[in-house]
Formats: C-alpha cells, sequence, structure tokens
C-alpha cells in the first residue's frame, strides 16, 4: 500500500507515473513533490500516467485539479492516460474531463504534446 | 444473518487506508463483486477524511467510529465524529462545495459517496459532531464462471 511517484521530464512535458493508493494521506505527501517539479524543471505539459494506480478518492482528484491549475498558468495542458475503470468513473463523476485531456497510453499523450518518446 | 463490527482509531490520516481496508475485509464474506468492494472502500475514505480535516480540523487526539452491519445482502455503514460539526449540511452536500478550498479539496466526498451508496444521510450537530449514515444493497445474482 502507500504510493509511489516517479517524475520524468520529456521535452518540456512533465511525466508523473503514479503507483499505489492515492488518498488524503498520500494526496498531501505527493502535493509537495509534484509542486517542487513542476518549478525546479522548465516543463509547460503534464501527463498523469495512472497504470498502476490501485485506488483513488476525491482527494486524488484534489491534487489533480491543484497541479491542472498551475499548468494552465505555464500556458500548458494535461493529459491523463493508463486510467483504470474505477479511476475513470471519479473523473466522469467531478467532470474533470471537461479540463484534462485522456489518452490511451503515454507514448500517444507524448505524439499529441509534439514529443517524441 | 445479522453481522455487525465497530472500529474505533485516532484521527489521523494515516488510518484512512486502515479503515477502508478494514471495512473492506468485514464485507468481504457477502462475496461482493470487485465494483461494490471498491465503492465502499472509497465512501468509506471520503466519510473518514472528512471527520478528520473537517471535523477536527485535523487534530489527532480525537477517535473516528466506524459501525458496520451486514443484513443479508445489505449493509449499513455509520462513519462519525465527535467534531465541530457542519453548519450548513445542504449546502456540504452540494457538488464541488468544499469548506477548504485552500486545501485543494476538490468538493466531491459527499457527490461520490450518494453515487456509490443506495442511501445516504447527514446528521450534525455544531460542537457535537458529524454522523454519515449509509446503506447499499449488494447485487444478489452473481454470474459464476467456471
Amino acid at each position: 500500500m502507500g504510493l509511489h511517484s516517479i517524475f520524468d521530464v520529456k521535452g518540456d512535458v512533465l511525466i508523473v507515473r503514479l503507483s499505489g493508493e492515492l488518498d488524503h494521506h498520500e494526496a498531501e505527501l505527493l502535493r509537495d513533490k509534484w509542486k517542487d517539479m513542476l518549478y525546479v524543471n522548465p516543463v509547460k505539459h503534464i501527463i498523469l500516467n495512472l497504470e498502476e494506480v490501485t485506488f483513488m478518492d476525491s482527494s486524488g482528484l484534489g491534487v489533480v485539479l491543484g497541479r491542472y491549475k498551475e499548468v494552465i498558468q505555464l500556458g500548458g495542458e494535461m493529459v491523463v492516460c493508463s486510467i483504470s475503470p474505477p479511476v475513470k468513473r471519479l473523473f466522469e463523476m467531478s467532470g474533470l474531463f471537461k479540463i484534462v485531456r485522456l489518452e490511451e497510453n503515454e507514448e500517444f499523450a507524448l505524439a499529441t504534446l509534439g514529443v517524441a518518446s | 444473518m445479522k453481522n455487525e463490527m465497530n472500529l474505533e482509531f485516532s484521527s489521523v490520516s494515516e488510518n484512512e487506508a486502515f479503515a477502508r481496508v478494514t471495512v473492506a475485509a468485514f464485507i468481504a464474506q457477502l462475496d461482493p463483486t470487485m465494483d461494490e468492494l471498491t465503492e465502499i472502500k472509497t465512501v468509506v475514505s471520503e466519510a473518514v477524511t472528512n471527520a478528520i480535516i473537517h471535523g477536527y480540523n485535523r487534530e489527532a487526539h480525537h477517535k473516528v467510529y466506524i459501525t458496520c452491519t451486514l443484513n443479508d445482502e445489505e449493509i449499513e455503514l455509520t462513519i462519525k465524529d465527535n467534531g465541530i460539526g457542519i453548519p450548513n449540511v445542504t449546502e456540504a452536500l452540494e457538488p464541488l462545495y468544499t469548506s477548504k478550498p485552500e486545501m485543494e479539496r476538490s468538493g466531491m466526498g459527499f457527490t461520490i459517496m450518494e453515487n456509490f451508496m443506495d442511501s445516504v444521510e447527514v446528521i450534525s450537530n455544531p460542537n457535537e459532531g458529524t454522523a454519515v449514515y449509509m446503506t447499499k444493497q449488494l447485487s444478489k445474482t452473481k454470474t459464476v464462471y467456471n
């Protein structure tokens, strides 16, 4: 259990790969790391890879929404990929897909942002 | 058959995972589907998080209480705190409403509970606390694959 996060930079894209459970406890820890990575690196866009996320609740949506607001300030966009059906349901329920784009996998997501993987 | 369990734990965020996993383990005896199990875990996580960050303002020395009752295929779940209470329950239940936007709360907690459960009732009194009563009927017919 718990949450693991891996950050990777490709071009002007910050790739965030999460695995495990994203609840309120983990969201607070993730937020600081994610914010730092966003400001330390010369990036504009975020790709959020949720392939290995086994649990997520509204606190997870909150941390995604928070980073979305920051990426908009940078003039970029947020793309979510490799999402499981239960997590997809949460995103749909909250209307997050109106502002965050969904792609099948990281490779496609990178291509849409003009970065070769 | 009626079967009940009670859980009492400190109001610390580490216990959010403990609470949802424990309730899931208890209802596992009803042989729920994976979706039903995820729904129950999610609503427990939402209500316990609310108790910790809103009810108790993140003070760790309080207690959160869960009662889970199984009545045949029906699950009754009560998640309770003795915290500050919710001044306006109707407002709190609205989608996207949050009293703590600075904490990056999405305001979707109660909306998720209402979507995943058959009924959700919130009883809250200022300085006495909040109780969330939820029920869910599990699907009776399950396909068996051999």
